[in-house]
């Protein structure tokens, strides 16, 4: 009964921003466009790149944090400078663009064309402190296995925090490859670790946290080639044999290679997709229910302090549920490519 | 859209930062911690598998242990029971020992008894002959001291071994 309550009173209080967008509507006519609050920018510039940390405004100040940018054009060659030069217009014949199709990333401004862009961006610099820490992390437990015997001890400190994950891949491994599990055991563990402490970090609000790097299509991307070509390089003549020869009635023969052939290539898609998706969702939606409290300040206190409580109950379930999500989206991310990589490694019957 | 088209750089930074953490993982970090607790696995499926094996042992020895204690209980029992058939043996034979010699002893003692009797008679047997003898002389000394009776006496005497003679003959 408790908990109906809490929906009932919850629903109660969604459906007063539907009310509020009326009010709103005509408050508009009467405002100045500048005080509304620019929701899509804020939350494409928190889910996006950017060629600065950006970590927050102390009053007039902006605090960020300046990424150097590695750009070759194709006429002038190598530039390397620090973002900051950026903030105050064109640089070395570079600047950001502005409206357009490269909205947001480097152009020449001589031709408007992207140069070749290696720079270390926000996401660039979250990825290389995610794989340090990864690096550090497993590094650090194996030299606890190294260091002691297993045989006779239980793991202490952080072999007892990265022993459950590392085995429950491994584990995995084992369930879905078969006998040569333990070749492919290690890219699974570390595909599992780095989605899940991208995912983690990616939920952390302050600085070496924040950016969203497995919501990046890009980094899914990679991920999802990496299973790909591990399933394909190590693909069996059995597997092969399934693709191109496959053991059908003969008017089936000519049809069946184009659907298989398709759905190997479709399998790296839907990898890539489902991370992507999933950890882009939910950031966006918590940072919409952070925006909700900007939204409201201008329609007075009252539904600024119930809609700032409900936003921040449903902040906080929302970010339990991003936790839930990360894990589930490392498992679900590991165990299809162990599934995949099982599939290719399959001997015949 | 920026969103779904895959930026360059960061496709550029993902691939080597990726593939060199996989590398040095794969080298130094998974298998050493994975071959571990592979080990340890299997130590701990050996020790159960060892501790089953044990348990069925120690049961077996107990059963064995058990029957060993049922079979020194019976020997001591069949053992018990030896002894007491040979001491009532021995202490039979004993006593049968002891009454033959008693017999024996016995026996001796009555014939050297016998014997002693028999000397002691003969002896008394003598004494008496000559004792008579001595007697018979001192009569016959008294009787004989007159002629006419000598001579009746001696022709008395002559008949008698004369008589006792022709028997003997005839």
């Amino acid at each position: 009964m408790k908990r109906l309550a809490l929906i009932f009173a919850a629903l109660l209080a969604l459906s007063l921003p539907l009310k509020a967008e009326e009010i709103s509507r005509q408050a508009r006519n009467d405002k100045e466009a500048e005080e509304s609050v620019d929701v899509v920018g804020i939350i494409f510039g928190h889910i996006g790149d950017d060629y600065e940390w950006h970590i927050t405004d102390w009053g007039e100040k902006r605090i960020a944090i300046p990424l150097p940018v590695i750009v070759r054009s194709r006429t002038t060659g190598w530039h390397i400078f620090s973002s900051s030069h950026l903030e105050e217009g064109p640089y070395e014949g570079f600047a950001i663009a502005g409206e357009g199709p490269h909205e947001g990333k480097i152009i020449e401004v001589a031709t408007g064309e992207r140069p070749f862009d290696i720079s270390i961006t926000k996401n660039v610099l979250s990825l290389m402190m995610s794989c340090a820490l990864l690096l550090i992390i497993v590094l650090l437990t194996a030299r606890w296995y190294r260091r002691h015997d297993a045989l006779s001890e239980h793991p202490t400190g952080i072999a007892a925090l990265m022993e459950p994950l590392i085995v429950m891949v491994h584990d995995m491994a084992k369930e879905n490859i078969g006998e040569d599990y333990k070749r492919f055991s290690p890219y699974l563990c570390m595909a599992f670790l780095f989605i899940l402490f991208n995912n983690f970090l990616g939920i952390v609000p302050f600085f070496p946290g924040g950016a969203n790097l497995t919501g990046n299509i890009a980094v899914t991307m990679v991920l999802a080639l990496f299973t790909f070509f591990t399933v394909n390089l190590f693909g069996t003549k059995h597997y092969y044999k399934e693709i191109f020869v496959p053991d059908v009635p003969g008017f089936l023969k000519p049809i069946m290679p184009i659907i298989e052939v398709f759905s190997a290539l479709m399998k790296p898609v839907s990898l890539t997709i489902r991370l992507f998706a999933n950890m882009l969702a939910g950031h966006i939606m918590i940072l919409a229910m952070v925006c909700v409290i900007f939204i409201m300040a201008k329609y007075g206190p009252v539904l600024t302090g119930s809609m700032s409580a409900v936003s921040v109950l449903f902040g906080v379930f929302l970010d339990a549920l991003e936790c839930l999500v990360a894990f589930i989206q490392a498992y679900v991310f590991t165990m299809l490519s162990s599934i995949y990589i099982g599939l290719a490694r399959q001997k015949g019957h | 859209m920026s969103l779904v088209t895959p930026d360059f750089g960061l496709l550029f930074w993902m691939v080597i930062i990726f593939g060199v953490v996989f590398f040095l993982l794969a080298k130094f970090g998974f298998p050493i911690i994975t071959g571990m607790v592979d080990k340890r696995n299997e130590t701990i499926g050996k020790s159960l598998q060892e501790a089953k094996e044990i348990e069925v042992k120690m049961k077996e020895m107990t059963l064995e242990h058990e029957r060993m204690l049922e079979e020194a209980r019976s020997e001591q029992r069949s053992i018990l029971a030896e002894a007491s058939a040979a001491r009532k043996e021995i202490v039979g034979k004993a006593r049968e020992e002891a009454r033959e010699e008693a017999d024996k002893i016995v026996s001796e003692a009555r014939e050297q008894i016998a014997r002693e009797k028999e000397t002691a008679l003969s002896d008394v047997r003598r004494e008496v002959a000559i004792l008579s003898v001595s007697i018979a002389e001192k009569i016959l000394r008294k009787d004989l001291s007159d002629p006419a009776a000598q001579e009746e006496y001696i022709s008395r005497l002559i008949d008698e071994a004369m008589s006792g003679k022709s028997r003997i003959e005839s």
